[in-house]
């Protein structure tokens, strides 16, 4: 299939960046979205131009480095999917294709289409986890719990920290992304202890970190890749009010 | 070179306890004084660094992704052994000490499988204690799944997902530590050489990978936890930046490298698809619990899988391995394919592949149960091959996964070089030949929560502190060597990019220090290896400058060093005169195919210590001794 590419390109975060336009002929359908640019790139180095820059690492839909909005949509069309595991299969020969970056005031462009998304590491710094350290744990097995409520936990803790979800965002929250940590956590007795103070620091340090308010428009749950649930919002919410009404 | 494994004395089950009783302690008012290097922030290097800052020492950490939360060990799916014997089915240390040393065919350490049996019960606890969300049973206690080269049921997991929440769990630690400004995280930054002084390890020379800038970092100890060098063969499971270049860095500031020849070929993982292929990508072993392996009786055989009769199948596990079916290990399983593959009956276009069917399992169990089980890996198979799993059966074949060999260590996880200290699937210790499914989980958290903060120790309180910082002639001299090699690579306008490079390597690596080897083979990529190296030199195009984000840069410096990794690979294949465990030499097997080892001659780690460039390393012996279990023939008929 023969396409032709829009692509973002900018050589840093000071300097401004532009879409450029570049032909990519003869794509195999069953190429990866990341091999068709991979190959585009091997085709730029051999007319000595510079290869266009973007994060990936894992190739399977789980690492969460890769990104990229394609034709205007995070990870691009496929619904629970990653940009690694999109193939080409799912455009047609002729389409032009748009990539842009993942675009935040909280991401800032670091090359063409990668991005710095270090201000949700720091999020999870701010409260993200269960206090304990190593060693002087109770058995495994003395802590049941309900199969159903571990089924929960799972399902919010199988975020992968892409930042899809603020880049589909017009505020560009990370409600989803902070609501799916603290989910995972408030769902199972061993994050009970610090659930409000959780809640309450978390968000606080998105607002920090210049994350917008929730939209309520669930564009973040339509694009996560492991279409993870806009309900954790909602629960998120009524634990930061809870925590404000407690002086937490 | 000194290979001293520094094994305790005393009953196989007293090592550990007599041990840590022995090992002297750093007060707790001086650990801060102390600063720990850790490069690596994936189960080992993250679980380690966030376990000495909970102790108070004073930690830098150090990856190559934009987040410690991406390293490779996020994508392990299947799960995570433990001696727990939940299952009342007759698990115990012992058994899984047993299980781990047949299975990496006689050639780890039994001191430190049994230390890694021992805590693996520690692991599962300390992972829970975290808010680890692992499968339950309806009652609320933990579930656990068989997985291969094992007769019980002894492997937690969440669903397909079990590295990911593990490494999540590493993570958080991690991030708390952070926080509390005990660990200081230096990411998108690559070490890229190791400063020795004195005879110790000191510190070691980064690049960043936005700016370009070359720093040097001065620690007590170095931990290096950077992974395997699977990614040598280019198409492999890892992720694409999972490299040598630590390690390798290491090995020629004088760190031994073990038992290099010594890789896993996964059994299941999808087929390569054509040759713009990047990656590979592995289906988990825990589909071979509920699926079949087979290929059809006869070569050439055309029909659709659905369309041909259950008496023109073998399901050649099955029938070869009884006692163990679907279930032998992963090095038997996969020259099995390999075998049924050369044999003509592969599937698949390229005839190079092998069919794993849950047809059965859908009978028996309903597919609302198989999508519970296996969901994420169905979704994951369809997304890439555009095939339905449920439907019809997949596809399989080998792939590079993990490398059981590494930077050699000590009992106590330290190299031959004072301070530098290796961990996770870095080192070489715990797996010996073969690894089994399940074990590189608990092996990284092993090290990192519950060995290395012990044995760590223990060298900073007789070592004492580092007298030398950064301003040192060694870390000039060495930041300078690493300058001089990042300028001899930036801006050469060959004609070919530095993945022409990787691609031409891996394929010489496949084909003759893949699943099978042999002598004359291994002797051809010795020639073709440092010709391909010098053609890297001569041709390869590394536009725009080392002072800037540089993707081909970054991936030319990796190349370079897996070009000369590579060889010392199939050196040390080529002198292991024996097939075990992942090492298969075609000149030593039965007449039923089955791997010949070598006791006599080869019950060793072989150790390669680096001479200088353009001169043969030396191979150096660690003989492994067996004290607790006889070494015999592995059978899993």
């Amino acid at each position: 299939m023969n396409l032709v590419l829009k692509v973002w390109r900018q050589r840093n975060a000071e300097e401004p960046g532009q879409l450029e336009t570049i032909e990519a002929p003869s794509i195999n359908p069953d190429m990866s979205f990341l091999e068709m640019l991979d190959v585009v790139n091997e085709r730029l180095v051999a007319e000595n131009k510079e290869p266009i820059a973007y994060d990936h690492d894992c190739r399977e839909g789980i690492c969460g480095a890769c990104s990229l909005v394609i034709n205007g949509v995070a990870h691009g069309p496929d619904r629970g999917t990653t940009t690694c595991q999109l193939h080409m299969r799912r455009f047609h020969s002729g389409d032009e294709i748009v990539i842009e970056p993942f675009r935040a005031r909280a991401f800032p462009v670091i090359r063409d289409l990668v991005v710095d998304r270090s201000s949700l590491d720091r999020i999870i710094q701010s409260g993200g986890y269960v206090s304990v350290s190593t060693g002087g744990t109770p058995d495994a097995n003395e802590i049941p719990i309900p199969k159903r409520a571990a089924d929960v936990a799972m399902d919010a803790a199988a975020c992968i920290g892409c930042g899809a979800c603020v880049a589909a965002c017009k505020n560009a929250s990370a409600m989803l992304f902070v609501s799916a940590k603290a989910a995972h956590l408030a769902h199972i007795p061993q994050g009970a202890p610090e659930r409000l103070e959780r809640a309450r620091s978390m968000v606080a340090r998105m607002d920090e970190e210049t994350f917008g308010a929730c939209t309520n428009t669930s564009d973040c749950e339509a694009v996560c890749p492991k279409e993870i649930s806009i309900e954790f919002i909602g629960e998120l919410n009524r634990d930061f009010r809870q925590a404000l009404l407690a002086g937490r | 070179m000194r290979l001293e494994s520094g094994v305790p004395s005393g009953p196989l089950a007293d090592k550990w306890d007599k041990h840590r009783a022995e090992m002297k302690l750093v007060n707790p008012a001086n650990k801060r004084r102390f600063r720990i290097i850790v490069v690596g922030s994936g189960l080992a290097g993250g679980s380690a660094a966030a376990s000495l800052a909970e102790l108070g020492y004073d930690v830098d950490c150090f990856c190559f992704q934009d987040s410690p939360r991406r390293a490779h060990s996020i994508a392990a799916q299947g799960g995570i052994n433990a001696a727990k014997n939940y299952q009342n089915d007759g698990d115990s240390i012992w058994r899984l000490f047993y299980d781990t040393i047949k299975g990496g065919d006689y050639r780890s350490r039994e001191a430190n499988v049994y230390r890694l049996a021992q805590v693996s019960v520690n692991i599962i606890d300390q992972c829970v204690a975290q808010g680890v969300p692992f499968a339950r049973e309806y009652g609320g206690l933990l579930d656990n799944r068989s997985f291969g080269g094992a007769q019980v049921s002894r492997t937690f997991y969440a669903r397909g997902q079990t590295g990911q929440q593990l490494l999540l769990g590493a993570y958080q630690a991690l991030s708390r530590q952070i926080h509390a400004k005990k660990v200081t995280m230096h990411t998108r930054t690559e070490m890229l050489d190791l400063v020795v002084s004195g005879g110790r390890a000191v510190g070691i020379i980064t690049r960043n990978l936005v700016t370009g800038e070359i720093l040097s970092w001065a620690g007590d100890a170095v931990v290096l936890a950077t992974g395997g060098y699977g990614n040598a063969f280019y198409l492999s499971t890892n992720a694409k930046g999972c490299n040598v270049t630590a390690s390798f860095r290491a090995y020629k500031r004088g760190a031994g490298f073990a038992n290099p020849c010594f890789t896993q070929i996964h059994p299941t993982c999808i087929p390569v698809s054509g040759e713009y292929q990047s990656k590979l990508t592995l289906m988990s072993e825990s589909l071979r619990n509920d699926g079949r392996v087979w290929v059809p009786t006869e070569g050439g055989d055309q029909r659709a899988p659905t369309a041909i009769p259950e008496a023109e199948r073998d399901y050649y596990l099955e029938r070869r391995y009884p006692s163990f079916g679907n279930l032998v290990p992963r090095d038997v399983a996969s020259r099995a394919a390999k075998r049924v593959c050369d044999e003509g009956r592969g599937v698949g276009k390229s005839g190079l592949g092998v069919y794993l069917d849950f047809n059965d399992a859908i009978k028996r169990m309903g597919k609302d149960v198989v999508e519970q089980k296996y969901g994420n890996l169905f979704h994951m198979y369809q997304k890439i091959t555009d095939e339905n799993p449920y439907a019809t059966p997949m596809r399989i074949f080998p792939a590079v996964h993990y490398t059981m060999g590494g930077l050699w260590v000590d009992y106590n996880l330290m190299s031959n070089v004072p301070g530098l200290h290796v961990i996770g699937e870095a080192n070489f210790s715990d797996h010996g030949a073969n690894r089994l499914g399940a074990s590189a989980l608990m092996q990284g958290l092993a090290d990192g929560y519950f060995v290395l903060p012990y044995t760590i120790g223990n060298y900073l309180a007789t070592a004492g502190p580092s007298p030398v910082k950064t301003d040192h002639d060694d870390f000039s001299r060495t930041a300078a060597e690493v300058s001089d090699r990042t300028r001899r690579l930036v801006g050469r306008k060959g004609h070919r990019t530095p993945d022409h490079f990787h691609r031409a390597l891996g394929q010489i690596l496949w084909d003759h220090c893949g699943m099978g080897r042999n002598s004359a083979g291994l002797e051809k990529a010795l020639k073709e290896i440092p010709a391909l190296r010098q053609e890297f030199w001569e041709d390869v195009c590394v536009l725009g400058g080392d002072r800037e984000y540089n993707v081909a840069l970054e991936h030319a410096g990796r190349v370079a060093d897996f070009l000369e990794f590579g060889e010392i690979m199939v050196r040390d294949a080529l002198e292991r005169r024996e097939s075990c465990g992942g090492h298969f030499r075609e000149e030593y097997r039965t007449s039923e195919g089955e791997a010949v080892r070598d006791d006599e001659g080869h019950a060793h780690a072989a150790v390669w210590e680096f001479q200088g460039a353009d001169k043969a390393p030396v191979r150096h012996r660690e003989e492994m001794s067996f004290e607790f279990v006889t070494p015999s023939t592995r059978s899993y008929k």
